[in-house]
Parts: structure tokens; sequence; C-alpha cells
């Protein structure tokens, strides 16, 4: 076990974000958290990240590890006078340095190159378009050779070239470099396709097991029931 | 060199370093509001330092650090933005000073005196004043420059790589308060503001990373302040006032050639 999470609940004046969500990851795990807007998957990344702690129940780390976090919404200061390449350093140095050393700096363009980004590498973050900036998000979080990758619906904002040169990366980081990750996404097709376990999520865990297990119509209607009420959406999968 | 010059001039470069170094923070956090704002709260304690027959300063400091944690902590506790917190207790605070002054019995002339500073009549004491608080806010910076530059960037991220965020903003909004009631006694409350906001204003408009921003705001807050007060001197303007000036000059120089 690298992480698990007992019991956790979260309110925001008395109303319920999330209630007692029990889950467990493995190391080398690829967990997919598939749910509808508003269900409380991005929140559950933010008490793992510890940007968010006023919970109830326990997250457990086996031992504190290491974490990439790819966000969706990027919460950066779009005036910030920054370029890509420093943002990566900061992935390797978790602060923002006043001077870059040379190897932090030769660490970081290699990466780029490997990622065929290196030609934004000193274009200031606001000049990026989604997809760049996207793609230097997910170097920052993968320059410091994480045990746990957070992804955070790595493909928005992505076309579709990026969406796939994106998804062999993942591939090849769960696969060949046995990172631990857990993706949050509304592509139900990606997360069956990359993931080991699934967690079905709306505000309160509707399902934890394996995605072929999972990926039921009747689980997905208990998922998205706020959305098949309304559009009478059925998911053509197994009862 | 005449003598009051020199004693302007080494005040003058002291604060300008301060209030860069700090100012750069202020205008990247979109809070340079927070400048004016304190630096007119300031007149509530310089009131009621003379309502009570006080030195100044003895009062001004721990008003205005009050001030400014208040409105750090309306902000931090309520859904209104830093510009409106701001404007409560900034109003609250001038608004405490007038009273205080109103009904003052004694001279009231030394409360102006803070409204525009008196760069040329500096005393010894401004002097070791002002280069200790600049030496103070270096150290600071010196500690705190990265994790302050990264909250700045990204406070999620930040907090997520364990940036004590609440501390610095607080530490930061403290030194802030003090710089400000170090600053105005030389510079005056009114032209606080404009020390605080140009330089990093200037260094924003020509900077790509904000450690060049940082850099070139101190340089720029050094070598505005020397040219204003040698043209100040030169030709008998206010040397307050002719900084400010000088700055605004460069800031139009730097908009037009970056465009």
């Amino acid at each position: 076990m690298i992480l698990q999470f007992n019991n956790v609940s979260y309110a925001i004046h008395n109303t319920a974000i999330l209630q007692n969500i029990s889950f467990e990851v493995d190391a080398g795990d690829f967990l997919s958290i598939v749910g509808p807007n508003g269900s409380g998957k991005t929140t559950l990344l933010k008490f793992i990240i510890g940007a968010k702690s006023n919970y109830s129940g326990d997250i457990v780390f086996n031992e504190k590890p290491i974490i990439g976090y790819v966000p969706q919404v990027k919460t950066l200061q779009k005036s910030f006078p920054a370029t890509a390449l420093e943002l990566v350093v900061n992935g390797i140095t978790s602060k923002w340095k006043f001077r870059i050393s040379k190897e932090n700096k030769a660490n970081a363009l290699e990466l780029l190159e490997q990622l065929n980004i290196a030609h934004v590498a000193s274009q200031q973050l606001c000049e990026l378009s989604g997809g760049e900036l996207q793609r230097i998000y997910l170097a920052r979080a993968i320059v410091r050779k994480p045990q746990i990758l957070l992804l955070d619906e790595p493909a928005t904002g992505v076309d579709l070239v990026c969406e796939k040169d994106m998804n062999e990366l993942i591939d090849t980081l769960h696969t060949e470099m046995k990172t631990t990750i857990i993706m949050v996404t509304h592509d139900w097709s990606s997360a069956y396709h990359h993931s080991n376990k699934l967690l079905l999520l709306n505000k309160e865990m509707v399902f934890f097991g394996t995605p072929s297990d999972g990926f039921t119509d009747t689980n997905l209607a208990r998922t998205f029931s706020n959305m098949s009420d309304h559009h009478n959406v059925t998911f053509g999968l197994k009862q | 060199m005449n003598i009051f010059l020199q004693n302007a001039l080494i005040a003058g470069i002291a604060i300008s370093i301060t209030c860069s170094l700090l100012g750069v923070f202020l205008v990247q956090r979109k809070m340079s509001f927070l400048g004016s704002g304190l630096s007119h709260s300031a007149l509530g304690g310089i009131g009621l330092a003379i309502l009570l027959g006080i030195e100044p300063m003895y009062v001004a400091l721990p008003f205005t650090v009050l001030v400014s944690l208040l409105i750090t902590l309306v902000n931090e506790r309520t859904k209104l933005e830093m510009d409106t917190s701001i404007g409560i207790l900034f109003s609250a605070a001038t608004a405490l000073g007038i009273i205080f002054i109103a009904q003052s019995s004694g001279y009231v002339g030394d409360a102006y005196s803070y409204l525009f500073g008196s760069i040329l009549g500096v005393t010894p004491m401004d002097i070791v004043v002002a280069i200790a608080f600049t030496a103070i806010t270096i150290a600071f910076m010196w500690r705190y420059w990265e994790e302050l530059a990264y909250s700045t960037f990204d406070a999620e991220l930040a907090l997520s790589d364990n940036v004590h965020i609440r501390r610095n903003t607080y530490l930061l909004h403290i030194l802030l308060a003090i710089a400000i009631v170090v600053a105005m006694k030389i510079i005056g409350i009114v032209l606080c503001t404009a020390f605080l906001t140009l330089p990093a204003a200037i260094a924003r408009v020509v900077a790509g990373t904000f450690t060049k921003m940082t850099l070139i705001a101190v340089v720029v807050g050094i070598a505005t302040t020397v040219v204003g007060m040698f043209v100040s001197f030169l030709v008998d303007f206010p040397s307050g006032a002719t900084i400010i000036v000088v700055q605004s000059l460069v800031f139009g120089v730097c908009m037009v050639v970056k465009r």
C-alpha cells in the first residue's frame, strides 16, 4: 500500500462535498477516478497534495512519497513574469529559485527535449498555448521523478496529437518507470485502457475495484445520476 | 557635497531599496493599494500620538502594523477581496486620525509634515533607522524571497510543496507596515505608495523573470532616487515629488520602448 483513504469526508458550510471515501492504492497502480462535474474528484487530489486539509477521516501514506501534480485548472498568476524553463526547474527544486543552477537547467532542458517542447523553454508562460502549457506542467510533474503522479483531466485543452503523445508518455511512465498514477478523467475509454483500478465517484463512492467490474450501466447510472435523470442517458454497457 | 543632500541621499537610497524589494510583491500580487492604504492608515497613529503628546513614530508603528494585520485577517476570514478590506480599514484608520488631530489642543503641524515628508531634513537617527531596516528587509528577502515568489506565482502549487503561505503573507504585511512608517517620515505618506509601486512597475514592464524584476526594481529605485534628488537640489523643487516625477518619466519611456 502506498496510499489509503479511510472514511474521508469533507463539507463546506454543512454541504457535503465528499462522504465516507475509502480506497487503497498500491505501488505501481494506475487508478482512474471518474465522476461528473462537482463530484469531488479534484478535491480528492487536493487532499493528497496537501492543498486542502480540513477533511474528516484519515489519509495514510506508507512513506511520504514524492508527488507530481498536473492540475486541471491552472491556478498560476497569468501576469507573473516566468519562463517555461523556470516552471520545470520549480518541479525539481520545489521552490521558485532566485538563481537557476547549471545542473537544474540542463536536467530541465533534457526533459523538455524528450517531450519535444524544448523550443518553448525560454518563452513566457503567458505566451504558451493551452497544449504547450499542459505539457510544461506535465514536465514539471515528472521531472521530480515522482512516486505518485496525479493527473487532473490531463487531456483538457489539448489537441488530438498532443493527447496521443501524452497518453503514450503516461503509459511509459506507468509500465517502464513503475510510477503510481492517479488520474481524474471524464474519458471512460481512457480510464478503461490505462488503469487497473477504478473509483466511480459522485460525492460518495459508487464503486472501487477493477475497471472491467466497474464499468456497468448500473454503476455509471448511479455515478452520473443527475445527468441520466435529466437526459435519459443510457450507457450501453453490461448491467 | 552639501551635508543635507548627503544625508538625504543615504536615507533615500536605503528607503528605495526597501520599498523596491517589497514593492515587487505588492505589484505582482495586485496589492498596490495596500501600500497606499497602510501609509494613509499611519495618519491614525500619528493623530493618536499627537493627542496623547507622545513621539508620533512610537504610536504610528504599532498602529500601522495592527491595521496591516487586520486587513490581512479580514481578507482571510471573509469573502471580500483584498482591495475592499484595505478600503474599509484605511478609511476607518484615517478617519480616526483626523478625529484625534481635531481633538488635539497642541501643535498639529507635525502631522502635516508626515503627509509630505522632509527628505532634506533627515536626522542622523533617521538614517540609522532607515539603514537598519533596509538590512532587515534584505535579510528577510534572502530567507523568504523564493517562498514568497512561489506563492505569488501559484499559491496552490506552493501549498502542495509545503510553503507556509499564511505565515509568509503575515510576515510580508508586517514588514510592509514597518517600512511605510520608517519611510513616511522621510518621503511622506503621500509619496510612499509611489516608492512602493513605481520601481516595481517599471521593472515588470521590462523584465521577463521575477528574479530580473526584483533586481531591476532595486536598481531603478536607487537610480531614480539619486537622479531625482540631484535634480530637485539643482532646480529647488520638492525632493520627494521630483523623485516620483523622474520615476513616472522612466515608466513612460519603458512603456513606449517596450511597445
